[in-house]
């Protein structure tokens, strides 16, 4: 036999052991900063245990492979004075080390079909949520619900000082958002998930997810936390040039605290609704308006307005000019242009308030006010 | 030996009309390495952003450009023309045929490359900058999302297919045609089979993608919907044809590299390839499976599980021929008299790191657990471990092993040595840690990063720059070889090296084998 295997599967077999342990120790805490977490799902802990076992035989044979490898160097070198053999081919050799690793394939197949199986069966949900990928920031809108429908933007709440290294780094750096998804514990949650856009990718290592958002498609995947907790994730396929900036945070509930959660937004889009028909003065447009404008507008137009990506809004010809064309900018974006339609993505009365905002701060001192319904008006055309 | 050559023309002339393998095989090796230091000084750009956490140097749009800029030079403009290069330089010497069979046609598919590079590499300079939806641009980021420079880099890739194709079927017929009399198929050296099977993958390839760039050119510029549902398309028909390219290009990466490794390890083993039947067979049997393994790159998209569960059976088949190649290498240096110059470490490089790509290629291939890894610098050190130390570190390999034929000087052996060593660790000080921020929930293509990738993302950038600057000892030593390196005369520049190309004197006369040489059992392949 060419191979001295068994001495060496010894030899090799210390440092593979004391690999896989400090992987393992690795895995015991919440997030690995070097391993797959196995998350708060059963799913995740399959997944976890297909990649250890995965990992684990490739470990071994690799092991085996370059034991004989560097025993060869070691014993076979030309300046020990060896006379090299001349055999070149042996068939059942071949033969052997064709099958073998056939059936390892065939073995960790099985288990691989399995789990496989278990995430493409989407029925029996008790709760589905549709998650929208815009660039960059995601939708969550709840269905099945009564009442009110929930739907709502979760945008990267991380300060742009803090990115532009103006500020100290918060522990949750890139990975905070201004409103999470929240869902409750120990419940079957089916995602609907579709993009507005370019292609997306939802990814919460901790709840084994990542379903790619396509525009004009609907993937379902789902999921199930067995823990209580705030999972984060971030987008996982490139989508331009916010594409590392668009995180996910889920803020998994007991039921009671999901129940309450619910109810509260239900209540306030309850409100909006009303909100639609009030007129506002301009200070209270101005107020809202600015919270509206940080969170949507700065990133691309500036704090003061001065531009960036986006066009200057301060002393700008739109928005000191017709207020029809400045609301149907951005209402419908400009295309071409990173410019988009917030005209889906904000309520009539956060739109009235934004662009009555633009034409009256940074020096811009236009006097107008918009109401929900001009907003409203104009959208009917 | 045909006793009155006609040397190389003089002056510029000689290389812009040049229909000599030799001369235009120097070309394409000379131009890929150009485009090497190109594409890595982007990879040095990537590597200094993500340094640490926020944004330092460049803005998230140059970044964008550069991850996509550094795969599409990479790929299309260092690996894939080097390996052509060689195919130009050794072939027609290993088969003992005089040169290429369609020499002048192997002059345009050089001279067609360099403006097209020229002609990517300016986009960088239009306004909307360079293309940046990645080297796989996906639609509609690269289509209706895509700024004016898109339209230059489908022409590019257009050009860059068109010089694939042409120098493609030159090899075929080179091969098919231009054999010594008695040189059977089975008696090729194994680099140039791999390069035969090669050459089939590209002509077949390189056409759905030219299809893939036209359906995108058509919805800029002539409204159609290929790849966008508002008009009744579908953006994940662009996944699959892209990848239906995609997949069996990264086998046309590396299966010259296997060819170039198996000549190399037994040479320094003193000992023939073992196996040589098997290692055919199993080369056609990868380049067979690569054309039925494309979506295991989209697991995520949302396939049908009847689908997933193929493309995973069928994409962890690979790992049984993948596997007999290793286990082929091993047992040639077993029991063989071994020595380690700079070709042999750096094959040696190969075999160790490119084993490890193959594993986390496995692992990548179980469609459960990949939903885990998609998309994360997980698969981004997957991939640099078979593309860099795969194809990149068996080139290297490549230029040390045959350096010395074609210059008749010697390169230096310690500075070789310590280019290897530098290279190695610079390597794996870059990738390893991937592996690890990938598991994590890193994903790639990003500028900025969480606070807990932070310290492997600082590791990486150190090795990518210690891996950078040691190219360019590579570079002197190339150059120092070629102007002073010490003159040898003796054909066999390597005792323990076989084949024809060893035969002919050293350095390489101009041309090579007028008359074809006889084929000998003994010289049955390398």
């Amino acid at each position: 036999m060419i191979f001295k295997a068994k001495r060496l599967s010894k030899l090799a077999l210390g440092p593979v052991l004391l690999l896989m342990s400090v992987f393992a120790l690795a895995a015991g805490g919440e997030v690995s900063e070097v391993n797959m977490s196995p998350g708060v799902t059963e799913v995740g802990h399959k997944i976890y245990d297909l990649h250890m076992i995965i990992l684990g035989i490739s470990t071994v044979i690799g092991a085996l492979v370059f034991g004989v490898m560097f025993y060869s160097i070691y014993y076979h070198r030309k300046s020990r004075g060896v006379t090299p053999a001349t055999f070149h081919e042996s068939t059942k050799v071949e033969i052997a080390w064709t099958i073998v690793p056939f059936f390892i394939l065939l073995a960790m197949a099985v288990p691989a079909t399995k789990t496989l199986l278990e995430i493409y069966d989407n029925d029996n949900a008790e709760l589905d949520v549709i998650v929208t990928g815009y660039q960059w920031k995601w939708k969550y809108e709840y269905l099945n619900e009564n009442g009110e429908n929930v739907s709502f933007f979760s945008n990267l709440s991380t300060p742009q000082g803090e990115i532009d290294n103006t500020e100290a780094k918060g522990e949750y750096y890139l990975l905070e958002v201004d409103e999470p998804l929240v869902l409750p514990v120990d419940t079957k949650v089916r995602f609907l998930v579709t993009a507005n856009d370019v292609i997306h990718s939802w990814w919460v290592p901790q709840l084994a997810v990542k379903r790619d958002a396509i525009p004009g498609f609907i993937n379902e995947v789902w999921t199930k936390a067995t823990k209580e907790g705030v999972y984060r994730g971030q987008c996982a396929e490139l989508c331009g040039r916010n594409h590392g900036f668009m995180p996910i945070v889920v803020n998994v509930v007991s039921k009671e605290e999901y129940r309450d959660w619910l109810a509260v937004k239900q209540k306030e889009a309850a409100e909006i609704k009303e909100l639609m028909a009030q007129t506002f003065t301009l200070d209270e447009l101005m107020t809202r308006g600015e919270a509206v404008y940080n969170t949507n507008c700065l990133a691309c137009h500036g704090a003061q307005g001065e531009g960036g990506v986006g066009a200057a809004i301060a002393g700008s010809a739109v928005a000191t000019g017709d207020v029809g064309h400045h609301l149907d900018i951005g209402i419908n974006g400009v295309p071409g242009t990173a410019m988009q339609a917030f005209g889906g993505q904000l309520n009539d009365v956060d739109m009235a308030a934004v662009i009555t905002y633009q034409r009256n701060a940074f020096g811009n001192n236009m006097g107008d006010t918009i109401q929900p319904i001009d907003v409203y008006n104009h959208k009917k055309g | 030996m045909g006793d009155h050559h006609h040397g190389p023309a003089k002056g510029l002339s000689r290389w812009l009309f040049t229909t000599n393998h030799k001369d235009i095989g120097t070309m394409y090796l000379w131009f890929s390495f150009c485009m090497f230091i190109l594409g890595g000084t982007f990879a040095m750009i990537i590597r200094a952003e993500l340094f640490q956490p926020g944004m330092q140097l460049v803005d998230p749009e140059f970044f964008n450009q550069m991850t996509t800029l550094h795969g599409l030079v990479m790929v299309f403009g260092a690996i894939m023309p080097s390996f052509v290069g060689l195919a130009n330089w050794m072939i027609p010497m290993m088969i003992g045929a005089p040169d290429m069979a369609l020499p002048r046609m192997n002059n345009w598919s050089f001279w067609i490359l360099p403006p097209t590079f020229l002609l990517l590499a300016s986009t960088l300079f239009m306004e909307g900058g360079a293309p940046q939806a990645g080297w796989t641009f996906y639609a509609p980021l690269s289509t209706t999302y895509a700024g004016p420079s898109v339209t230059y880099f489908i022409f590019c890739i257009h050009v860059l297919g068109l010089s694939s194709i042409m120098g493609s079927i030159n090899i075929i017929a080179t091969v098919m045609n231009m054999r010594a009399p008695g040189m059977t198929y089975m008696k090729m050296p194994l680099f140039v089979w791999t390069w035969l099977i090669t050459a089939f993958l590209l002509v077949a390839v390189m056409p759905v993608l030219a299809g893939a760039v036209t359906m995108m050119l058509m919805d800029v510029h002539f409204g159609t919907s290929f790849f966008s549902a508002a008009g009744g398309g579908d953006p994940v028909l662009f996944q699959h044809v892209f990848w239906f390219f995609g997949h069996p290009e990264v086998y046309i990466i590396i299966l010259p590299a296997f060819g170039v490794v198996s000549q190399i390890i037994p040479a320094f083993s003193r000992k023939p390839l073992f196996g040589y039947d098997s290692m055919v067979y199993a080369t056609a049997s990868i380049a067979f499976l690569s054309f039925i393994v494309w979506a295991h790159h989209m697991y995520t998209v949302g396939m049908p599980v009847s689908g997933e569960l193929f493309f995973m059976y069928a994409t962890m088949l690979i790992a049984v021929p993948t596997g007999v190649k290793v286990f082929n290498w091993v047992s040639t240096m077993w029991r063989g008299a071994l020595s380690f110059e700079t070709p042999m470490l750096f094959s040696i490089g190969f075999l160790v790191l490119f084993t490890i790509g193959g594993f986390t290629g496995l692992m990548l291939s179980i469609a459960p657990a990949d939903f885990q890894y998609h998309d994360s610098y997980f698969v981004v050190a997957h991939f640099h471990y078979v593309m860099v130390a795969g194809a990149v570190f068996s080139m290297t390999a490549a230029v040390y092993y045959w350096l010395p034929k074609w210059c008749g000087r010697m390169y230096n052996e310690t500075m070789g040595k310590t280019h290897f060593w530098i290279s190695f660790i610079g390597f794996n000080l870059t990738f390893f840690p991937q592996h690890f921020v990938g598991l994590a929930g890193m994903p790639r293509r990003i500028p900025d990063y969480a606070l807990q990738f932070a310290d492997f993302n600082m590791m990486s950038s150190i090795g990518a720059f210690i891996y950078g600057a040691s190219q360019i000892l590579w570079l002197y030593n190339i150059i120092a070889t070629i102007v002073s390196g010490e003159k040898i005369t003796r054909e066999k520049v390597w005792d323990g090296a076989e084949g024809l190309e060893w035969t002919v004197p050293t350095p390489a006369p101009y041309h090579t084998f007028e008359t074809p040489p006889k084929i000998d059992a003994a010289h049955a392949h390398s």
